[in-house]
């Protein structure tokens, strides 16, 4: 029990910055968008969510996070869904873009090696009862409060993209653009609105990171996680439920490290740093054959 | 400025650009034959960690020959690591895009493990290996700067590049699959996923070597932070290029300079060196939109098809 406690909490406190990236993503690919910057979205949310926080309170860190988030995303919509830019490119772009401005105002604000700005972090807060659970009650319901946002946005997002006809429209114009503009949706608008949702939410994730796990800023600190969510999207097959799941298995695969440590195996933890990684490809490799993506996904190019 | 500081800052162009040229016929060869390879960073490290093994191990024994086999095994290396998301690509669906990126990180990780494990030098203080054997080190060819033989190598390689893609008919192949992969499948005339193998093993085997030759001919020793993300770098300059391999020859001289520059102004103004990622940005951006612009005016389609998204086939 003293060991799986722990790696229980890690599991939940890992995935709740993937699961909102990972969320957002969903979204956008369901409108027939991939989007590749997604890392950009996380890097600016972090930064941004950290000077907010710095000043305001936490809540106001993490609006400002997700602002910074869609900012960034703006860019890569305008791109991709009026000039119809290739979607990968352009998502390269925004990346280098958004690690290149984060770092260059940090640097500039705060000085390459001086003082870094560092705030208090989000404490957990545990719900009464239900945190008592046996094994899964302190793990699920003694986190952070930013991560019961997301109890209630994941069947939020179910039933909003499968019971409501703008739902129905946005995944329309995922599988065949095309058919929804001849029905009479306006499909680059459905896909704007996804996309500066998703970056909204891959700001708050990494809002999550500095406000609700580190307490402060450090170049290129999103490391990966936006492409890591898009794994999360393929392996929770573009369903946010699915995807919740997913989420968690790719925060038990992180959390693995405090297992291993309290089982004494001198494994080096470059490893576990490495498992995110390698845990992508094998889910990736596992799983792209055997489920279908959104027809369109990533195809509408230059019309 | 004098005549011996110039001739130093053109050095550092020059040096700087080498392992930009590398990596940017990488990005471009492999783009053209329609794979996004975004993973030249992690074949670059990888062609990097592996030279520098056989250079410590045999760097003092084999004399000069020493040299080539450290860059042709670097090539290997590269190559092999593409491999990987060659076989993702090809047997399961992957996009490819985010395998190589995944690579990228786990090639990092390995090195961090590298340096601080196996190849870390005999003290074991810091996170490195040693230096390696100065025969093992290639030749400076412009006295008074750290230019190295490696500059002309990315020359000469810009160029074969540039003949190979235009003039044979492997690059005849590479061009029709990157063109549209469905055409030349259904034209019967090419083995679609041989050509995309082939492909992302001349580009790791690019990227491999501008790692062998940056720490053979720069840094003789291998770190963490042995790459400032060239291999990210590549990708705005393969893209400037017009993904044309004797254009790469162009652009990564002025990447170089850029970054030169940049490096110089954050020693002597404090400007963040991170500004040049900025403007690589921008400098995508900016291509990707006049591309369009110009696509729009012509009605033809000139960017290299996507690959098949996941799932697809």
């Amino acid at each position: 029990m003293e060991t799986i406690a722990p790696f229980l909490e890690g599991t939940v406190r890992t995935a709740t910055p993937l699961a909102f990236a990972a969320l957002g993503e969903t979204i956008v690919e369901r409108s027939g968008v991939i989007n590749i910057g997604l890392e950009g979205s996380l890097i600016c949310g972090a930064l941004g969510g950290l000077v907010a926080a710095g000043y305001g309170s936490t809540w106001v860190g993490f609006t400002i996070a997700g602002i910074s988030g869609a900012a960034i995303a703006l860019v890569f919509a305008i791109f991709v869904t009026t000039l119809r830019s290739n979607q990968i490119i352009t998502g390269t772009a925004i990346t280098l873009l958004a690690l290149g401005l984060t770092g260059t105002l940090y640097r500039q604000v705060y000085g390459s090696a001086g003082a870094a700005l560092q705030i208090s972090t989000m404490q957990p807060m545990s719900i009464p009862i239900l945190s008592s659970i046996p094994l899964i009650g302190q793990a699920l319901f003694a986190q952070p409060p930013i991560t019961y946002v997301l109890y209630f946005l994941i069947p939020l997002a179910w039933w909003w993209l499968y019971r409501t006809h703008s739902g129905l429209a946005l995944r329309a114009v995922g599988e065949n653009p095309e058919a929804a503009i001849a029905a009479g949706v306006s499909a680059s608008r459905f896909q704007l609105g996804a996309i500066l949702f998703g970056g909204f939410m891959g700001g708050v994730a990494g809002g999550v990171l500095v406000i609700a796990q580190v307490g402060t800023f450090a170049e290129g600190m999103s490391a990966g996680r936006g492409f890591i969510a898009i794994a999360i999207v393929v392996l929770g097959r573009w369903h946010p439920i699915g995807v919740a799941i997913a989420a968690l298995i790719f925060g038990a695969a992180s959390a693995l490290q405090y297992l291993f440590q309290s089982m004494g195996w001198g494994l080096p933890y470059q490893l576990f740093l490495a498992l995110p990684y390698l845990l992508t490809l094998l889910v990736l490799a596992g799983v792209t054959g055997r489920v279908r993506a959104p027809a369109s996904l990533g195809k509408w190019e230059i019309d | 400025m004098s005549e011996l500081a110039a001739f130093a800052l053109l050095g550092d162009v020059l040096v700087r650009a080498t392992p930009l040229i590398l990596a940017g016929l990488a990005v471009a060869v492999a783009f053209q034959g329609g794979v996004l390879n975004i993973g030249a960073e992690g074949q670059l490290l990888i062609g990097a960690c592996t030279s520098t093994a056989v250079s410590l191990k045999l760097g003092s024994s084999l004399g000069p020959v020493a040299i080539v086999v450290a860059l042709i095994i670097g090539m290997l290396a590269g190559a092999l690591w593409a491999a990987i998301a060659a076989e993702l690509t090809n047997r399961f669906h992957v996009l490819e895009v985010i395998s190589t990126i995944m690579l990228n990180f786990v090639a990092l990780y390995l090195i961090s493990f590298l340096v601080r494990g196996p190849l870390q030098e005999p003290t074991k203080i810091y996170p490195q290996t040693s230096t390696i054997a100065p025969s093992a080190q290639l030749p400076v060819i412009l006295e008074g700067t750290r230019l190295h033989i490696g500059f002309i190598l990315a020359i000469a390689a810009g160029l074969l590049a540039w003949w190979g893609v235009r003039n044979t008919a492997a690059g005849f192949r590479l061009r029709l699959t990157g063109a549209n992969p469905r055409a030349a499948r259904i034209a019967g005339m090419i083995n679609v996923e041989r050509t995309t193998r082939n492909v992302f093993l001349i580009s790791g085997a690019l990227a491999g070597l501008a790692g062998a030759i940056e720490v053979h001919g720069v840094t003789f020793a291998l770190y963490e932070n042995i790459s400032p993300g060239y291999g990210y770098t590549a990708i705005a300059v393969a893209l400037l290029a017009g993904l044309n391999p004797a254009w790469v020859i162009a652009s990564g001289i002025l990447f170089g300079a850029l970054e030169a520059g940049a490096s110089a102004l954050q020693r002597d103004a404090g400007v963040p060196s991170t500004l040049v990622w900025v403007v690589e940005a921008a400098v995508i951006l900016i291509v990707l939109g006049t591309e369009s612009y110009r696509s729009r005016r012509s009605r033809r389609f000139v960017a290299p098809e996507l690959a098949p998204a996941q799932g697809a086939s």
